[in-house]
């Protein structure tokens, strides 16, 4: 177990700019994951700290010694790929005991680790069987159970929940997450998958193109994005242009031609700065919507242009003037369907304000 | 549903009969013919007595000079196999592990000199080798030496000549064994503390083993049936028992002895190859094709 630093961390493939100056802290026995889409540098970042790539520039710190040049096997790091990369060739008691083998293990020693592992990841009693001859769900779980036998300084996990299907996804996240908690080893988790991140991470890392956008907690980042692109990424989001009308000890004041004047809380309006102008955010699901009849404060009318039907919720476009917004609302009673005329209601306390989008 | 089941039964033999029909014509019944060839008698050159005996089969099975043919073939074949496999494995791993954007350029120049006549190829080691050929050029011009050396028509040669045009295969049968191996597990041992060392030889050398395996049956077979490599650079003594065939045949015209050779090469090979099969696993054959 040990405490993870990515100081100014670079990394470049030629003229392309993989990682830009990261600089992360990975708390000793937290789990932090890495969230962006494919080719944000996430899975990069994992292969320098795991030493299958070097970085261009900067520090890899674990533990308090610096293992830029610390070749891989030395590392002592567990990592579980997303194809989970179990040898084919050897049982899955021989997987297992792979790492041990060079870390002086005896045998029978060994064999009780093994047990142990394959216990931690409740799929007893399989040591003689071979890879393909699990499913991929239990793959997965002896990929696992290989990574963390070597009792590892740092838990790297490269998207290990993405080739699973959906429902086995949910249960290995929740399971994942509790074997993390309950061996309290340092994770970084990598993946694209936003809910998987919200719902396993102490940290959250949201990066794009090579660049950290913002690091925080699921909520933090979920309710106060840093940026467009973290508001917009994770979650449904309404941005609308707006400008800065003023600023009390409450707040922002934000206005928009669609809702008039709204507070915006000032925890929620860090980024924005001092600037003039800059966007008003509300998450779908804090646009709420009723029967035109009823008007509330904060609110406009609008017409349903479209209705995305999900069971207990509903995803409606409406459109208010020239702008079509997204609100996802529970659905009580009948949903509205296309064609009605509603009233959108927001409550300011729930909205962010980011700054302008510049381009 | 019966109905759909019987016909996708017979699917796979229509789908083969060109192919059983062109073997059975070209190969099958020709073969047959070689076969009642080895039970007639040669009375002269050229001239056979049509009849049934076994006096060539019992030539074969008794003569000493059949025998040591027969070992000095296996000899030569085997270290043929164990120096190609070695040599063929280096550049196969390097094709296979090279992020190289343009590969396939590397499996062309593996196999352009097919489009060389190998006969040609064979010949070419005369002006490497011979008297008045590069190497002994070379040796003139440093003063090494003032006759020329003889460096030609001795077991080295042929080893060179066959290992030179059978390499070929080898590194493709290794190759293509490499290429199906999933390129994470290397990085795998290496994270689980192995080194470079340790996770080839614990990952990637034992599953790449049926391409190796296949490669060396190929090279095995194709050098224990061949005859023109040890006519063009090998010495007197360098005979294959496929040589004793072309003699049989081509300079003794006595075709009911090459006959009987032949059927004793075809089964000697293989043996081989089904006590191989048998030891290595058919099926770990079939997965290098896969």
């Amino acid at each position: 177990m040990a405490r993870v630093e990515l100081i100014n961390i670079q990394k470049s493939y030629g003229s392309v700019q993989a990682v830009k100056n990261a600089n992360v802290v990975f708390e000793e026995g937290s789990f932090t994951t890495l969230l962006g889409p494919s080719g944000c540098g996430k899975t990069t970042i994992l292969r320098m700290v795991s030493g299958l790539a070097d970085p261009t520039n900067g520090d890899i710190v674990v533990g308090g010694k610096r293992i830029n040049n610390v070749p891989i096997h030395k590392r002592n790091l567990g990592l579980v790929f997303q194809n989970y990369a179990l040898f084919p060739h050897r049982t899955i008691g021989e997987n297992i005991a792979f790492g041990l083998k060079y870390r002086g293990v005896s045998k029978s020693d060994a064999q009780e680790k093994v047990r142990h592992s394959l216990d931690i990841v409740r799929l007893p009693g399989v040591e003689d069987r071979y890879p393909q001859q699990l499913s991929g769900g239990q793959q997965q779980r002896i990929a696992l159970a290989r990574a963390i036998v070597i009792e590892p300084d740092v838990l790297l996990l490269d998207e290990p929940l993405s080739a699973l299907d959906a429902n086995l996804r949910e249960d290995m996240r929740v399971e994942l997450k509790a074997i993390q908690d309950r061996i309290g080893v340092t994770t970084i988790f990598v993946t694209h998958d936003q809910s998987e991140a919200l719902a396993m991470s102490d940290k959250i890392v949201v990066m794009s193109a090579g660049v950290v956008e913002q690091i925080g907690a699921p909520d933090e980042v979920y309710n106060t994005p840093a940026s467009e692109f973290v508001a917009t990424f994770l979650g449904a989001s309404n941005l609308l242009p707006a400008t800065v009308a003023g600023r009390n000890e409450t707040g922002v004041i934000m206005e928009t031609p669609e809702f008039g004047k709204t507070c915006v809380p000032v925890a929620r309006s860090i980024t924005l700065g001092d600037a003039a102008k800059g966007q008003l955010m509300i998450r779908a699901e804090n646009l709420h919507l009723t029967k035109a009849s009823i008007t509330k404060i904060d609110s406009a009318n609008a017409v349903v242009e479209a209705v995305d039907y999900q069971g207990q919720l509903a995803r409606y476009f409406v459109r208010i003037g020239n702008t079509q917004l997204q609100a996802i609302n529970m659905i009580s009673g009948r949903p509205f369907s296309a064609g009605d005329k509603v009233n959108v209601s927001l409550i300011p306390e729930e909205c962010s304000a980011l700054p302008a989008n510049d381009t | 549903m019966m109905q759909s089941d019987q016909s996708a039964d017979k699917r796979p033999w229509a789908l083969l009969s060109p192919s059983l029909f062109a073997i059975t014509i070209l190969v099958v019944i020709p073969m047959a013919f070689i076969l009642v060839y080895s039970f007639y008698e040669n009375v002269d050159l050229a001239v056979d007595r049509v009849t049934f005996q076994f006096g060539n089969w019992q030539e074969v099975m008794t003569d000493g000079y059949y025998h040591t043919a027969i070992w000095k073939t296996l000899r030569l074949s085997v270290i043929v196999t164990v120096l190609a496999a070695i040599l063929g494995y280096i550049p196969a791993y390097f094709i296979a592990m090279t992020k190289f954007r343009d590969k396939w350029l590397l499996l062309l120049l593996l196999i352009l000199p097919f489009w060389i006549s190998f006969i040609i190829r064979t010949l070419s080691w005369i002006h490497i080798f011979g008297n008045q050929g590069a190497l002994n050029g070379l040796f003139r011009l440093l003063g090494l030496t003032d006759a020329p050396l003889s460096l030609m028509y001795n077991e080295f040669t042929v080893i060179i000549g066959f290992i030179h045009v059978f390499l070929p295969y080898m590194i493709l049968n290794i190759y293509v064994s490499l290429e199906g191996i999933d390129e994470n597990l290397e990085p795998a041992a290496r994270t689980l503390g192995a080194t470079p060392w340790q996770a080839f030889r614990e990952v990637t050398l034992p599953l790449s083993m049926p391409g190796l395996a296949a490669g060396c049956l190929l090279v095995f077979v194709l050098t224990g049936g061949s005859y023109v490599t040890p006519l063009i650079l090998g010495g007197p003594g360098d005979f294959l028992f496929g040589n004793l065939i072309y003699d049989a045949v081509v300079s003794e015209l006595n075709w009911p002895m090459g006959a009987t050779l032949s059927f004793t090469l075809l089964f000697l090979l293989g043996l081989v190859v089904v006590l191989y099969s048998r030891l290595m696993g058919l099926n770990q054959l079939s997965k290098a094709f896969r």
